[in-house]
């Protein structure tokens, strides 16, 4: 299988071979996996919603990181398209080393998979994976790490068209822990090869990474500047450990600064919208009645975010 | 054995020679430079023509992974690789299983040594028992052993008291110690440089600050205690400077830096390379070009290989969870050549990094052809392309950012004590 | 070989609504194939004077050649705005070939629901059928050579026509 070495998710024919990150894929592939997930969103309303695509065709989630809630998304995707869909939570302790990666990668092959939906705690293990799979087998990365949750980012992406339409004329803003987050990093790529003018990044000091402005963002501490006439605000979960590693002294004084109230929506456009990948934190990045009030786009996020995975993985299968 | 070397051009840095002379060895030493001896009768003459002929070269740090990690690589492949790079003599760092950190265990590794009639071994001793940076070790018996110098390897050494003592004690005898500057609690779990590469691949990162806090204290320490020390493997540019400071306020502390920090950088991690999970992590493209400036100027005194066999299973894993390091002992010579032809350095220049320096580091008389001195010899072709193929090396260890790489720059011939211990086929 | 000349589209259009509007009532369902398909049915559906809505689809989902071909590029929304069940669907396409768009829209409609029948409308009839399917209403059968194909092309004043192809 001969891969772009400089992008290793497309074949020969600059076709959507892996889909690993958002970084460095081409805006007409982003349009394509939109534009598909509109189709898709059609079959959800209906009352049979399958369409026979993947028939035949074995997905495995293979998941190395715990997650129920993606992991049931891709199931339930898959199955709409028809696949058989076998599901694998992979215990990876540091101490009992087991097998490696790539061991149980090949012997999954074996086992005639199509498709491997990959979740790991290590960045970067999507990209090993995809280097190692025979031909003809797809790798679709649900989460690696910090570094991306491309469907994520996707959702979205379609999410914010859905509602604003043309992204050339949109002020976004991404707030939370941006240096732990794979979401913010799939966000922001996709922003900008989709052509969003203005996005930025809000979060303290110790949650922003190093030369994140290299990105192709603005930055701000203040989060009542950072939101001041946006279209859109994206939050970021923050998690429990943060608090632990002397990263954050509370999640109270993170609530007062830099979580979402409605006062401080207020800031932003009146019609601006409000996403969450999820689970959310209530008080602690979101008051609940922001996650609750109309513009609050979340729960629509969880059904596109359905569609959008129908729409990657016929896309792969297809090419 | 009498053995001839003719037509080559000897460069020979310390002795300031660079020139067409024959070089003449008997009984393990070099007898005559220029002129044969009266009645000396070659048992091999070695053809130099369009060659270097050069000492033999002395790296600083190479793992010949035994004892305890024979898996990985065996005294006898290492030691294999090591003359095939065209180096004669080589200080194995202490981090073994169980850690070199008892004279019988050091006097084993050097019979071992011994033994294969390969290059010099110089077992560097564990500072602290068990490199776990908690109690001293019998430096002195380690000494009588064979070690050359003490360090605790890339293990942490937080408790500054120790680090205080430890330096103490070592300058009682004036013994040499060995320090990697990085705070353990500032690179904590930290795979990557912290820069743009870390933040655009979620890799958990190493600041600078990392190096340079803890070299401020080593500095710092080294100033009151007196103790010779020797700052191994620095990656920064802030770290060259920190030391250019030093030693112009007359601190004789000496560095290194790895033959790959010369050449790579964060770059080249590209899509999470694992071959280039190293530690220290390469930085960014600025702190390289300081590294090189920094060897270029005399501030940095030695180029090393940082030889560090790591098999398949343990490197094909996502790169948070591979483990660091590279094989490199072959690549020694070209490297440091190519970093002299890139910085319009001549390969006296070059030479001198690698055989002069490390020797004068280790305090062993090596790295140089003075007539009277020990056969320690390498012959090479300056021009002899070659490209690095994994299968090919003799080292175990695969592991090489360099794989597919060309080099320029090749070993024919490696005498040890007036032996010809390696040639190439 | 010199085929016919290709035959009006206009023409064939108002041919086929004289023969469908007997044939139609207040629960026929009109079901468009995208993309020549709607703007015929499209053009039907007002002719015809149809109460229910019209109804599209994008058979894309439904091929048999998805290994061999992937997803299409711009693939469209399936939109079938009334109650399949019970219905008397129509389902217009613009050429009927092969049969096996006709196959994909079919098991695409009993996704729908539990139809009362479907018939067909297509405007040409090229024959060459792989599959063991047949229109209740055509415009008229042509002939195409191999190596071409035959497309509806509609202007921007919505006028439509028949148009050849080098495949």
């Amino acid at each position: 299988m001969w891969l772009d070495p400089a992008n290793p998710q497309l074949n020969k024919n600059g076709e959507l071979h892996h889909l690993l990150s958002l970084e460095g894929l081409p805006a007409d592939i982003l349009r394509q996996i939109l534009d598909t997930a509109e189709s898709f969103v059609g079959v959800t309303q209906r009352e049979v919603k399958k369409v026979p695509l993947l028939r035949g065709k074995a997905v495995f989630n293979l998941f190395f990181e715990a997650s129920t809630r993606t992991r049931t998304t891709f199931e339930i995707a898959a199955k709409r398209l028809s696949a058989d869909v076998i599901n694998l939570a992979i215990n990876v302790s540091s101490q009992s080393k087991g097998e490696t990666v790539l061991d149980t990668v090949a012997n999954l092959s074996a086992m005639q998979a199509d498709m491997f939906i990959v979740r790991h705690a290590a960045s970067g293990a999507p990209y090993l994976i995809a280097k190692h799979v025979a031909p003809d087998i797809h790798v679709v990365n649900a989460g690696d790490g910090r570094h991306a949750h491309p469907t994520q980012g996707l959702l979205d992406m379609y999410t914010i068209r859905h509602y604003k339409g043309d992204f050339t004329k949109l002020r976004v803003a991404i707030v939370g822990d941006i240096l732990h987050s794979r979401v913010a990093r799939s966000q922001i790529h996709a922003l900008t090869t989709l052509g969003c003018p203005e996005i930025r990044v809000i979060g303290p000091k110790t949650l922003l990474p190093a030369h994140v402005e290299r990105l192709g963002v603005q930055v701000h501490a203040d989060m009542q500047q950072g939101l001041k006439d946006v279209d859109v605000v994206m939050m970021l979960r923050l998690q429990n450990e943060r608090m632990k590693g002397a990263l954050l002294p509370s999640a109270q004084e993170f609530f007062k600064y830099y979580g979402l109230t409605e006062d401080k929506l207020a800031l932003a456009k009146p019609d601006a919208i409000v996403l969450h990948p999820g689970p959310m934190n209530r008080g602690v990045e979101i008051d609940s009645s922001v996650a609750d009030g109309k513009q609050s786009v979340i729960l629509p996020q969880v059904t596109f975010g359905i569609a959008i995975r129908m729409a990657v993985m016929s896309i792969l299968a297809g090419n | 054995m009498k053995i001839h070397i003719k037509n080559g051009r000897l460069i020979d840095p310390k002795n300031g020679v660079d020139a067409k002379r024959d070089v003449f060895v008997a009984a393990g030493k070099i007898v005559a430079i220029g002129e044969a001896p009266a009645g000396f009768s070659a048992n091999r003459v070695i053809d130099a023509t369009g060659r270097v002929v050069c000492p033999g070269l002395v790296d600083l740090a190479v793992r010949l992974r035994e004892p305890g990690f024979e898996y990985l690589a065996t005294l006898e492949t290492e030691m294999k690789a090591a003359i095939a790079g065209g180096v004669t003599s080589l200080a194995c760092p202490p981090d073994t299983d169980p850690p070199l950190d008892e004279p019988g265990l050091v006097e084993m590794l050097k019979f071992s040594a011994k033994n294969l009639n390969q290059a010099h071994v110089y077992p560097i001793g564990a500072l602290t028992t068990a490199l776990k940076g908690t109690n001293l070790t019998e430096m002195a018996e380690l000494r009588d052993a064979g070690c050359v110098a003490f360090s605790q390897a890339e293990a942490p050494l937080a408790d500054t008291q120790v680090l205080m003592h430890a330096l103490q004690y070592a300058a009682t005898f004036d013994f040499p110690v060995w320090l990697r500057a990085q705070d353990p609690a500032l690179a904590k779990h930290g795979v990557a440089h912290d820069g743009e590469v870390s933040t655009r691949l979620g890799l958990p990162a190493i600041p600078v600050t990392a190096e340079t806090v803890a070299l401020s204290t080593i500095l710092i320490i080294a100033r009151e205690t007196g103790a010779r020390v020797h700052i191994a493997r620095l990656s920064s540019a802030e770290g060259v400077a920190m030391v250019r400071d030093s030693r112009a306020r007359g601190l004789p502390v000496t560095c290194d830096i790895g033959i790959h920090h010369a050449h790579l950088s964060e770059m080249d991690i590209g899509y999470f390379d694992p071959n280039c999970n190293l530690t220290p992590p390469l930085r960014s493209q600025r702190d390289r070009d300081a590294l090189r400036a920094g060897l270029a100027d005399g501030t940095i005194d030695a180029l090393c290989s940082d030889h560090t066999p790591v098999d398949e299973d343990a490197k094909q894993l996502p790169f948070s969870e591979a483990e660091p390091g590279a094989t490199g002992v072959e690549l020694l010579l070209p490297l440091a050549l190519k970093w002299a032809t890139e910085s319009s350095l001549g390969l006296s220049v070059a030479i001198d990094r690698i055989t002069a320096k490390p020797a004068a580091i280790l305090g062993i008389d090596a790295g140089h052809l003075a007539v009277g001195a020990t056969a320690d010899v390498c012959v090479f072709d300056p021009e002899a392309y070659w490209r690095v193929e994994p299968a090919a090396l003799f080292s175990l260890g695969k592991n090489t950012p360099f794989s597919g790489f060309e080099m320029r720059g090749r070993v024919t011939h490696t005498l040890v004590s007036g032996n010809l211990v390696y040639e190439k086929k | 070989m010199l085929g016919n000349p290709l035959p009006d589209a206009e023409l064939l259009l108002a041919s086929l609504t004289d023969r469908m509007q007997p044939a139609v009532g207040p629960n026929t369902g009109l079901v468009g194939i995208h993309t020549g398909g709607v703007w015929l049915a499209e053009r039907l559906h007002h002719a015809l004077g149809l109460k229910l809505p019209l109804g599209t689809l994008d058979v894309s989902f439904y091929r048999d050649d998805f290994n061999k071909k992937g997803l299409r590029r711009n693939v469209k929304s399936s939109d079938i705005p009334f109650d399949i069940d019970g219905c008397d669907v129509i389902i217009v396409d613009d050429v009927l070939f092969t049969g096996r768009t006709i196959r994909a829209a079919l098991n695409e409609l009993f996704d729908y629901g539990r139809p009362a029948r479907i018939r067909l409308a297509a405007l040409v009839d090229r024959g060459g059928r792989e599959l063991p399917i047949s229109a209740d209403f055509i415009g008229t059968d042509v002939t195409v050579a191999a190596g071409e194909s035959i497309e509806l092309t509609r202007d921007t004043q919505g006028r439509l026509a028949l148009k050849l192809t080098r495949d």
